[in-house]
């Protein structure tokens, strides 16, 4: 048997904490940087002038760290977990919530958690529980990337159990249209995650997923690469534009991700995200 | 570049059209779901409201927490549809302008019209420039709901659209 790596739980907690504030106060550049170039290509004086107050609260809120958005989102956690690795110390589990909860508390973030969805709905106050996917990888670390969500643009999410035969016509058409129905609403200019395949769980996890990858990354099969570069263009096409107030820059990216799935399926998820695409990602 | 002082006049309500970008200075009141919920159920039985919005504005936002120092914390607005089942009888109530984002029901349209209100839209997601044009931030009333709480505001030329006016005509 090969020796375990040992990782004490309060390194873990530790790194949570610092990652949950970061991601939702420093701007990555990718993301500022598409403001940019998407201001330079807008004709509207007000699709222009929204962009340009991003890209400067978005420097506000790093300069201040402070919070890009009032929403800092649900806590959503994609952990992969080396199987050589040991957690001494307390639970994997209690590490990340407690980092999330002192993170979200220490570092001035907003707690937007109720308890129950349906009957008593009270905050929580520690914006616990997170959302935690766990994976169990070969070698021996631990890898976490954060992504808080907002609310504002979750809600426009949709997912759709299509026929074989709807085809590659059918996709294109539940996706183009999840984002003309949800319009203003999710604060464009948004990203757009697709997961095409799996079962219905696992098809709205890889929508989830595709919104973990860098800003404008493409798949690596060229067929869904393509696919990608015809939503975009597509969605661009709606006329919705930069808080809803009409221009070409609906969205900053289309991911789409992709599973095997069953003979009888095409299943379709879409998970929009605000322009906050905000992320943070540690190896430990 | 239109500058209004809050409470916003009549005359300030009727002169407004959809698309004008205004700059507001005054006083504004927080408020979103859960204070909503609360305001209408006030409301339908018949309960004075524990805030007088007769002539106010309401801004649909949940602050983040203040840094030390700091009058408030970022402060963006939220979607306005969910306020929308509460919105007619806020306004048939004496509520005259709202501050949001996106798109609003039919039936918010027809109230707007029938009591001369207006919608605006501020920027979704800019919220730690919006905090920057709030100048004091006091509770009024439902404080057990935290961020939810209804909140006075003092602002100093907070940036808006007039997303909405008093004739029903909408920009989004």
């Amino acid at each position: 048997m090969s020796a375990m790596r040992t990782l004490d739980a309060s390194a873990v907690r530790e790194a949570v904490e610092r990652m949950v504030v970061e991601a939702n106060c420093k701007a990555e550049p990718a993301l500022t940087d598409a403001f940019t170039r998407c201001q330079a290509r807008e004709e509207q004086k007000l699709s222009r002038s929204v962009l340009e107050k991003l890209t400067l609260n978005a420097r506000l809120a790093a300069e201040r760290m402070v919070p890009m958005c009032q929403d800092t989102g649900m806590a959503v956690f994609r952990v992969r977990l080396g199987q050589e690795v040991h957690i001494t110390g307390g639970s994997l589990e209690r590490a990340i919530q407690q980092g999330m909860a002192r993170g979200y508390e220490e570092g001035y973030l907003r707690k937007s958690v109720v308890d129950d969805p349906l009957f008593s709905r009270e905050n929580t106050r520690d914006n616990a529980p997170a959302i935690i996917y766990y994976e169990l990888t070969e070698g021996d670390k631990l890898d976490i990337t954060f992504a808080p969500k907002g609310f504002g643009s979750e809600n426009m999410s949709a997912i759709a159990m299509l026929k074989p035969a709807d085809g590659v016509e059918g996709v294109l058409d539940f996706v183009v249209d999840t984002v003309r129905r949800a319009g203003p609403n999710p604060c464009p200019p948004m990203v757009v995650g697709v997961g095409i395949g799996g079962t219905f769980d696992k098809c709205a996890q890889l929508a989830k997923f595709a919104l973990t990858r860098p800003l404008g990354s493409r798949h690596s099969d060229g067929r869904y690469a393509a696919l990608e570069s015809e939503l975009l263009e597509r969605i661009n096409a709606l006329n919705i534009g930069p808080a809803g107030l009409g221009g070409h820059t609906t969205a900053l990216a289309v991911h789409v991700e992709t599973f095997p799935t069953h003979i009888a399926g095409l299943p379709v998820a879409v998970n929009i995200c605000c322009h906050a695409y905000r992320h943070s990602h540690v190896v430990l | 570049m239109k500058r209004l002082q809050l409470p916003l006049s009549r005359e300030a309500l009727a002169s407004l059209k959809a698309g004008d970008e205004v700059l507001l200075t005054g006083v504004l009141y927080t408020g979103r779901d859960a204070a909503h919920q609360r305001l209408y159920q006030a409301l339908q039985e018949g309960r004075p409201l524990p805030v007088d919005l007769r002539g106010q504005t309401i801004y649909y936002v949940g602050p983040a927490p203040a840094r030390p120092g700091a009058v408030i914390g970022p402060a963006g607005p939220t979607s306005s549809y969910r306020m929308d089942p509460y919105t007619p009888a806020l306004l048939d109530a004496g509520l005259v302008a709202m501050i949001g984002k996106g798109r609003r029901s039919e039936a918010v349209r027809e109230a707007v019209i029938r009591t001369g209100a207006v919608y605006f839209l501020t920027i979704g997601g800019a919220a730690a420039l919006i905090a920057d044009s709030i100048r004091s931030c006091q509770p009024v009333c439902y404080e057990d709901l935290g961020t939810e709480a209804v909140y006075r505001l003092e602002v100093k030329n907070f940036y808006a659209i007039v997303g909405m006016d008093s004739q029903g005509n909408s920009l989004v």
